[in-house]
């Protein structure tokens, strides 16, 4: 296997120098605001621990948190079933493969700012291909700058559509590495489409299922700019989600001290959850 | 069979209608756009490309962004290479804390880092230029790199790095001239990836620049506030930022499925 050698840094130096420059030096500039207040003109005085307390019980920060969660959960509760539906479905060789591929692939190259902004035009009242077919052809009432619900309903199908593709693709080259022998061998014992499923699928796909919902976790918790472009947080507050406050109170309020108390708590939470979720799911490779 | 193929088309429609929309309202003319509802262009215009590519403020911040990108692609991975070398190979004090240090950067919420990065860049001078923004995005490309190049060189048998050492061979001349050809898939699929991230990151893009080096984006975002209702030409402005992620994904479609896994299958 792999050999003991120290010389190894070496290799990690520039990696490590590149990486500690961009990380370290911020992650140094939160922490420094977190812990003080400043009236401007460079004058700080010391604030010790009193924004991470007044972040943690204000009303406005809980309420995004829960709105964070909300999403998280709603989309790893669509977009990880769909995506498994949709890779066991994908045809396993042949022409299509790399033209499906390419396809689904495509949503996830389109710049984030563009995203909100297609999403925007889509669903117009009136003059969107979505607005106008929900509006004036199912005579459904939906206007995503009044009504919180349908702008939670766009933000979310929105993600599903950004990031479906990411899971069915994961998914997609687990299945693939499955020998056809598995397959044969579970046809003579007569074994039903859920048991292949459930017995040799889903094992083969652990690893990068593991991956998608972890690569799903950070990215959703963490999402800004396609709901900032397509909704702004509103109506309202109902679609400010974490990263959205956080830029209102940083660049908008300029209240540094809050934005970086509230920052290293979040960065705590997406840490914490992405540590039990990776724990958990790699607990029955361990025994 | 039938059935089931129906599950991918009809997957593949949802993904192109709000894409086909796009692209169809930017064959429009405003006047048809705040007319009302057409499913079709009804008066075909190429006007709204033909500003983009006659205004420099346009077609600079396309020029600008793939700049950024390429810059990041190319320092990523040469980074990546040695480091993914090094974690696929050797044992050495502290790497799998140093491994699993690099993945958080990648679960740093970027609007953390947006006010902190230009007071870092500010400061050192290099704010509104191309290396600011790929420098920044190196945060989280240069680890997911590492991921995926480890992931691939995994997949190689140490036999191949020893026959050459007998062989005589130095370490570079092995690395670039044998172990590189036999990980090119895997560092195909890491450029792809950090061309991929950097490309749709625009949070620190924008915060990092001003004019010289200005995003496509922030051009978009500055042309929908100041114009008003230029639908057209936004459309048309986003149609055009799909086209490089396309040409990319079509040089790498063989390898989608397995670097989507990092090469770990």
């Amino acid at each position: 296997m792999r050999t003991e050698n120290q010389k190894a840094w070496f290799f990690v130096l520039p990696v490590l120098a590149l990486v500690a420059f961009n990380a370290l030096v911020p992650m140094m500039t939160v922490v420094n605001y977190s812990v003080q207040e400043t009236f401007g003109n460079n004058q700080f005085f010391w604030e010790g621990l009193g924004w991470f307390e007044q972040i943690l019980r204000s009303d406005r920060f809980q309420a995004a948190l829960g709105r964070q969660f909300l999403f998280t959960f709603l989309i790893l509760l669509i977009e990880v079933p769909l995506g498994i539906i949709v890779a066991l479905s994908m045809p396993r060789k042949g022409f299509w493969v790399p033209v499906c591929l390419v396809l689904m692939a495509l949503p996830m190259l389109i710049p984030w700012n563009v995203v909100g902004s297609m999403w925007n035009i889509f669903t117009l009242p009136k003059i969107g291909l979505l607005g106008y077919f929900l509006n004036d052809v199912l005579g459904i009432n939906y206007d995503m700058t009044q009504q919180p619900l349908s702008a939670w309903i766009t933000v979310v199908v929105m993600d599903v559509w950004h990031w479906t593709s990411l899971v069915v693709l994961l998914c997609y080259a687990g299945l693939v590495s499955i020998p056809d022998a598995y397959y044969q061998a579970a046809k003579i014992d007569g074994a039903s489409p859920w048991s292949v499923f459930r017995y040799i699928q889903l094992p083969k796909m652990k690893t990068v299922l593991t991956i998608a919902i972890l690569l799903r976790f950070m990215d959703s918790f963490n999402i800004y700019t396609e709901p900032f472009v397509l909704t702004g947080g509103g109506p309202g507050n109902s679609t400010t989600l974490l990263s959205i406050d956080l830029v209102k109170i940083a660049l908008g309020q300029f209240d540094l001290g809050p934005a970086a108390a509230m920052s290293l708590i979040y960065f705590a939470i997406t840490l914490l959850v992405s540590w039990l979720f990776y724990t958990l799911m790699t607990k029955d490779d361990a025994e | 069979m039938k059935k089931r193929s129906l599950i991918p088309i009809l997957y593949i429609a949802f993904l192109m209608l709000p894409i086909y929309w796009l692209v169809a309202m930017s064959f429009k003319t405003t006047n048809e756009i705040l007319s009302g509802f057409s499913l079709f262009p009804q008066t075909f215009t190429l006007e709204n490309y033909i500003t983009i590519f006659t205004d420099p403020t346009w077609y600079w911040g396309y020029i600008n962004s793939i700049a950024y990108v390429t810059l990041n692609t190319v320092l990523s991975v040469c980074v990546a290479l040695p480091a993914a070398y090094a974690f696929s190979r050797y044992r050495f004090l502290g790497d799998k804390q140093l491994f699993f240090w690099l993945l958080t950067n990648r679960m740093a919420p970027a609007a953390v880092f947006a006010l902190p990065f230009f007071q870092l860049y500010s400061s050192i001078g290099l704010f509104d230029t191309y290396l600011a923004v790929a420098l920044a995005h190196t945060l989280f490309n240069v680890p997911l790199a590492v991921w995926i190049l480890e992931g691939f060189m995994r997949g190689i048998p140490k036999e191949l790095d020893e026959t050459a050492y007998v062989d005589g061979y130095s370490f570079p001349r092995f690395f670039v001239t044998i172990f590189l050809p036999n990980i090119k898939a895997g560092v195909g699929v890491a450029a792809f990836f950090c061309f991929m991230f950097s490309w749709v990151e625009m949070l620190l893009a924008k915060t990092l620049t001003a004019v010289e080096a200005k995003p496509i984006a922030a051009v978009m975002t500055r042309t929908a506030s100041s114009a008003g209702y230029e639908l057209g030409l936004l459309a048309a402005a986003g149609t055009l930022t799909i086209i490089p992620g396309a040409i990319v994904i079509w040089f790498v479609r063989n390898y989608i499925a397995r670097g989507f896994a990092m090469g770990r299958v």
